[in-house]
């Protein structure tokens, strides 16, 4: 069954379109990117598909269930708000402890999951401090813990990295990759090199509109430039300028740019100037420091989409 | 189930914010007060020098005095101490977004509204509880024993009495996110039931007359207010359908 399923989500505030039509897909045991400038639409995205917020119009689905359906969602998801808010005279035992309660998990199985998920979050030693004294990050952490309390079959996060170190942040990252299989996670943030490194798909919003849905390597496929950087030592700028030139009227090269010791040539043929490139850099005699043929990051993907020079999905 | 678990933590909070703590004492202390004052009031006066020509007007104290002390006194606290306790019981968890993290969980909206409110029946019951015992036993030591049985009816219809600002505060609560626009509220109605109490046909249907009627029983009267019984219990369960009709269509 897929995981998660919108078509022709709209959710309206007044004159103001949160989403407008927003369609997507995830499937299940996925980790599914959810890419957006500020007031795309993730957040409200997510508030509808956990149930928190109703549609102006369209369906979601989550696990089979109606998103609408707020109850029987309730039991299936697991969720962490952009900024976890907690009741900060509960100790992050209490409230993990209070959370499986909610879930009628049976006292020696509750005992056992909140020490484990404390432990898998890295709040053990801090369990037994009241939440009122934990940094932001350590609030990030617990909201994570409590949103795996009742094994969920898709986890929501809203931006669960932001608030994290450097360290905090690769532990999340490993903590949603482990997940992979077990649950399907829908994860919203603007980070995109954590979605580059944990995300099987990715989508992007924006206006409220899906822009692009696809997996990550076909994103990456899609949007591949087809060029080749050059750098060479300093103090040999003009040679590479030279030689650049000898190779603007080749057939296989379509533009080229030098900026310092460093050149890019936009090619028609990839493959093609790979081999005659580098044949031609060894005859030069040029001291190469680098050469590279460029793969497009996710960041320049999102920047081409958002800017509308991205295909449709 | 769930509603024991949302309850145990609504008292939890009661107690780890110390909103219980000064529930009780306030109640507690001014138990102990009202017959103290009733009693010493002549001694009070003499002992500052501006007053003293007055203290031989105060007729001798007697067990009403310190009756009609501990309504007034401990009545008013209660009352003032509801709307500020209530205030933001729901609105502070919609604002702050702990309503928000614990309702996407299977814990429905009523348990959410409901169990605020007994936690705020625990917190006010057990404080006019402990107001009570300190009163009866300084009554008791100070003039004379008083009847058991009117006492706790008293007490009682002070509370329901208290009970009916607490609903309409809880209602007010889940309408805003603001604390301010739920005490707002609370204040709103004790005025307008005060206005409304000054039309004799209403007034005796009125939640004020629970106060009159337990006086009554204290002082050996038997003019029973069943009216003002049943409207304060209709508005509390009012307030409480009110609070949950409005919070379950309500977007967090």
């Amino acid at each position: 069954m897929t995981a998660i399923i919108t078509r022709d989500l709209k959710k309206f505030y007044g004159s103001v379109h949160a989403l407008d039509g927003l369609s997507l897909t995830v499937q299940p045991g996925t980790v599914f990117g959810f890419l957006g400038p500020n007031g795309a639409g993730k957040t409200t995205t997510i508030r509808l598909l956990t149930g928190l917020s109703r549609p102006t119009s369209g369906t979601a689905t989550v696990s089979g269930v109606d998103a609408r359906q707020s109850r029987k969602i309730a039991r299936i998801i697991g969720y962490l708000p952009e900024e976890p808010a907690f009741y900060r005279w509960m100790t992050g035992y209490e409230f993990i402890d209070y959370t499986a309660r909610i879930f009628h998990i049976s006292t020696g199985e509750r005992s056992r999951r909140v020490k484990e998920l404390l432990e898998l979050v890295g709040l053990a030693e801090a369990a037994k401090r009241r939440i009122g004294g934990y940094s932001r990050g350590m609030r990030q952490r617990l909201g994570i813990a409590q949103a795996l309390v009742n094994q969920p079959e898709v986890l929501f996060l809203d931006e669960p990295v932001s608030a994290l170190d450097p360290t905090g942040r690769k532990e999340v990252l490993d903590l949603i990759d482990s997940l992979r299989g077990k649950c399907t996670v829908f994860m919203s943030t603007h980070i995109l090199a954590d979605v580059e490194r944990v995300c099987d798909s990715i989508g992007i919003i924006d206006k409220g509109k899906m822009i692009v849905e696809a997996p990550q390597s076909e994103l990456m496929g899609r949007f591949t430039i087809p060029a080749i950087e050059v750098e060479v030592i300093a103090g040999h700028e003009k040679d590479l300028e030279k030689w650049l030139k000898s190779l603007r009227n080749l057939s296989w090269v379509k533009n080229t740019q030098v900026d310092g010791t460093k050149a890019r040539l936009t090619v028609k043929d990839l493959e093609k100037a790979r081999k005659e490139l580098f044949h031609a850099l060894n005859t030069t005699g040029l001291p190469v420091q680098r050469f590279e043929v460029v793969t497009p990051t996710l960041e320049d993907i999102f920047l081409q989409v958002i800017n509308g020079k991205g295909g449709a999905k | 189930m769930t509603f024991l678990t949302q309850l145990r933590k609504e008292i939890m909070e009661q107690f780890r914010t110390r909103r219980f703590l000064t529930v009780f004492i306030v109640l507690l202390v001014w138990g102990m007060l009202s017959p103290l004052t009733a009693k010493f009031i002549g001694e009070i006066f003499n002992s500052i020098p501006a007053m003293a020509p007055y203290a031989a007007l105060i007729p001798p104290p007697t067990v009403t005095d310190a009756i009609g002390q501990y309504i007034k006194n401990v009545n008013q606290f209660m009352v003032f101490l509801a709307l500020l306790v209530t205030m933001g019981a729901v609105a502070v968890e919609k604002d702050k977004g702990t309503a928000a993290l614990m309702l996407v969980k299977p814990l429905p909206r009523s348990t959410f509204v409901i169990a605020k409110f007994l936690a705020l029946v625990f917190t006010f019951g057990l404080s006019l509880l402990a107001a009570a015992v300190a009163d009866y036993y300084y009554t008791l030591y100070l003039f004379q024993p008083m009847e058991i049985g009117p006492f706790l009816a008293l007490n009682g219809f002070m509370l329901l009495y208290t009970l009916v600002y607490v609903a309409i505060t809880l209602f007010a609560s889940t309408l805003f996110k603001s604390q301010a626009a739920a005490v707002g509220v609370g204040f709103g109605a004790l005025l307008f039931l005060a206005v409304l109490g000054s039309f004799p046909p209403l007034k005796e249907k009125l939640p004020d007359q629970l106060i009159l009627w337990g006086t009554g029983l204290m002082t050996g009267s038997h003019m029973a207010y069943w009216p003002a019984l049943l409207i304060s219990v209709g508005i509390i369960l009012a307030s409480l359908l009110g609070a949950w009709l409005v919070f379950r269509k309500q977007e967090l």
